[in-house]
C-alpha cells in the first residue's frame, strides 16, 4: 500500500506531469503565467479543487456509477454517465466552496475566490477523475493522485511564470515575442521533465 | 429502453439535488455587504492602478464608504469625479491638487553615452553594472522600468531616455518606486517649468557627458520675476514648487544648455538637436 502510494505521488508530480507529459490544463497554463503572483493564486486553488473534486468523484463512482442496479427487471449499469455526472458534480462543488469560502475565510477567498471559478470546467481536474477511475484507484489512492496531479500542474505553472517574468526583460527577436517564445519555453520545459520518464 | 429512463431519471434527479443543496448554501451562507460600496466603484476610474494606497479601486471604495479615506485620495479620478462620490455619501470632500510626474533627467543616447550595455534590459540590472551606461552617473538610463511599472502608458522611451506625457500622467507615483536613480518626482500639474537634470556634479564635470545638463549658470534666477522662483542646491538649479514661475520664463531665462524646460514641449521632443 505504502509503495503504491508512492509510485502515484512521484508518477503524478514528476513523470506524468499534468502539464509538461500530459498537456492537460495548458489553457491557464499559458493564461496565468505572467506573474508568478497569480500562478501561486492559480497553483493554491488548482490544488484545492482537485484534491476535493477527485474524493468526491471517486466516491460517487465506487458507490453508485460502478454498481450495477436491478430497475424493472433489466439490469443497468450507468457507468456510461461518468464524464456528464464529473462534470456537474465538479462544478457544482466548487461553486458551493466558493460560497462556503466567502462565508467563512474572506482572506482565502481573497486569495482563490477569481481562480475558482476559473477552473471548475477544467480539463485537467476532470482528467484528474477520469484517469484515476481508469487506474482502478480506490477513494484514499484517488485523492492523493489528484493532490499530486495538482501540485505537479503547481510545480510547472510556477517554474513556467519564473522563466516567463525572466523573458520580459530579455532580448527577444521581434516575431518570437510574447506567445511565440512561451509556447517554444514550455515546449523545452516539457522536455526536461523527459528525463524523469524512467523513474516510475 | 429502461436504460434510457434510468439514466433520465438519475441525470435529472442528480441536478435537482444539486441545485437544491447550492441554492440553500446560497441564502443560508449570503455575505452582506454595503451595496454603496459596489456604486462608489463604479464610479472609479477602474484602473486599479494601487495609487490610492490600497489594493486596487474595490477595496478604495470601501475604504471611502467606512469613512477610511477620502474620494479625493484616487490620484486618477478628475475633481468632478471625487466631488460626485463625495455627493453621493453625503460627505464633504477636501480638495487635491492633480500631481504629475517628471524625469529629471534630458541626457538622450545622442548627447551622452559612455559604453554599450547587452545584459537583461532593465534599469534596475542594468544599474548593477557600474551603474549603468550612461556617462552620467545620475542620469536616466532609458531602459523602460518606469515605462513597464506605468499602468497609464504615460511615459515613451525615446533616444534612450524617458519622457513623460503630462497629460496621460495621472500622479499614481508607480514610476517613483521603480527608478533606481530616484529620478522621477511628483510635481504639482500646474506647473509648467522644470530643470530637466539631476546631477550634482561640478558644472564643468556635467558638460563633459551631457550636452544638456543644468551647470546652475544662474541666467534663470535672474530672468524669474521673484528670486524665489527658482532655488540654488549646489551646482544645480530647481523649481521652486510652493512658487512657481511662469511659463514664459524659459524664454526669457534662454538656457544656454536647454536643460530649462517647458513639459509640454518637452514630451512633444521640441528641444531634440536645439542643445550646442
Amino acid at each position: 500500500m505504502a509503495d503504491n502510494i508512492l509510485t502515484i505521488t512521484i508518477g503524478a508530480i514528476l513523470v506524468n506531469n499534468f502539464v509538461l507529459a500530459k498537456f492537460l490544463g495548458i489553457c491557464p497554463f499559458l493564461g496565468v503565467s505572467k506573474k508568478t503572483k497569480t500562478a501561486l493564486g492559480m497553483s493554491g486553488a488548482v490544488v484545492f479543487v482537485m484534491t476535493l473534486s477527485s474524493l468526491v468523484t471517486s466516491v460517487i463512482y465506487k458507490y453508485i456509477l460502478s454498481k450495477t442496479f436491478m430497475v424493472a427487471g433489466t439490469e443497468v449499469n450507468l457507468t456510461f454517465l461518468k464524464i456528464l455526472v464529473f462534470i456537474v458534480v465538479i462544478a457544482s462543488l466548487v461553486q458551493l466552496v466558493e460560497i462556503i469560502l466567502q462565508k467563512f475565510s474572506p482572506p482565502l477567498y481573497k486569495a482563490l475566490g477569481i481562480f475558482l471559478p476559473l477552473i471548475t470546467t477544467n480539463c485537467a481536474v476532470l482528467g484528474a477523475a477520469e484517469l484515476s477511475v481508469q487506474a482502478g484507484y480506490g477513494v484514499l489512492e484517488s485523492t492523493i493522485f489528484g493532490f499530486c496531479s495538482a501540485l505537479g500542474f503547481a510545480l510547472a505553472l510556477i517554474l513556467f511564470s519564473s522563466l516567463r517574468e525572466k523573458l520580459d526583460l530579455a532580448q527577444v527577436p521581434v516575431p518570437l515575442q510574447g506567445t511565440a517564445i512561451g509556447l517554444i519555453t514550455a515546449g523545452i520545459l516539457a522536455m526536461v521533465f523527459m528525463g524523469f520518464s524512467g523513474l516510475v | 429502453m429502461t436504460i434510457i429512463l434510468t439514466s433520465l431519471v438519475f441525470a435529472s434527479l442528480l441536478g435537482a439535488i444539486l441545485a437544491l443543496i447550492i441554492g440553500t448554501a446560497a441564502k443560508a451562507f449570503a455575505v452582506e455587504s454595503d451595496p454603496r460600496i459596489e456604486t462608489v466603484t463604479d464610479m472609479l476610474p477602474g484602473a486599479n492602478c494601487g495609487g490610492c494606497g490600497y489594493a486596487g479601486c474595490a477595496d478604495f471604495a470601501k475604504a471611502v464608504v467606512e469613512g477610511a479615506a477620502m474620494p479625493s485620495g484616487c490620484p486618477v479620478a478628475p475633481a468632478s469625479d471625487s466631488a460626485r462620490i463625495a455627493e453621493y455619501l453625503g460627505i464633504t470632500s477636501e480638495e487635491k491638487e492633480k500631481m504629475v510626474a517628471v524625469v529629471r533627467c534630458s541626457g538622450t543616447i545622442s548627447t551622452t553615452v559612455r559604453s554599450p550595455y547587452n545584459g537583461i534590459q532593465d534599469c534596475r540590472s542594468a544599474v548593477l553594472v557600474a551603474g549603468g551606461a550612461k556617462g552620467c552617473d545620475y542620469g536616466c538610463l532609458g531602459l523602460a522600468s518606469c515605462a513597464r511599472a506605468c499602468p497609464f502608458n504615460a511615459i515613451e522611451i525615446r533616444d534612450g531616455l524617458a519622457v513623460v506625457h503630462p497629460e496621460l500622467c495621472v500622479g499614481c507615483g508607480k514610476c517613483v518606486d521603480v527608478c533606481p536613480k530616484d529620478l522621477i518626482v511628483l510635481v504639482p500639474a500646474s506647473v509648467e517649468v522644470h530643470v530637466y537634470c539631476n546631477s550634482p556634479e561640478k558644472g564643468a564635470v556635467k558638460r563633459k557627458v551631457c550636452k544638456t545638463a543644468c551647470i546652475a549658470c544662474r541666467k534663470c534666477i535672474k530672468a524669474a520675476d521673484n528670486e524665489d522662483q527658482m532655488i540654488v542646491k549646489g551646482f544645480l538649479v530647481e523649481t521652486n514648487y510652493d512658487n512657481p514661475p511662469l511659463p514664459d520664463l524659459v524664454e526669457k531665462a534662454a538656457c544656454p544648455t536647454t536643460a530649462l524646460r517647458l513639459a509640454s514641449k518637452h514630451a512633444a521632443g521640441e528641444y531634440e538637436g536645439v542643445s550646442k
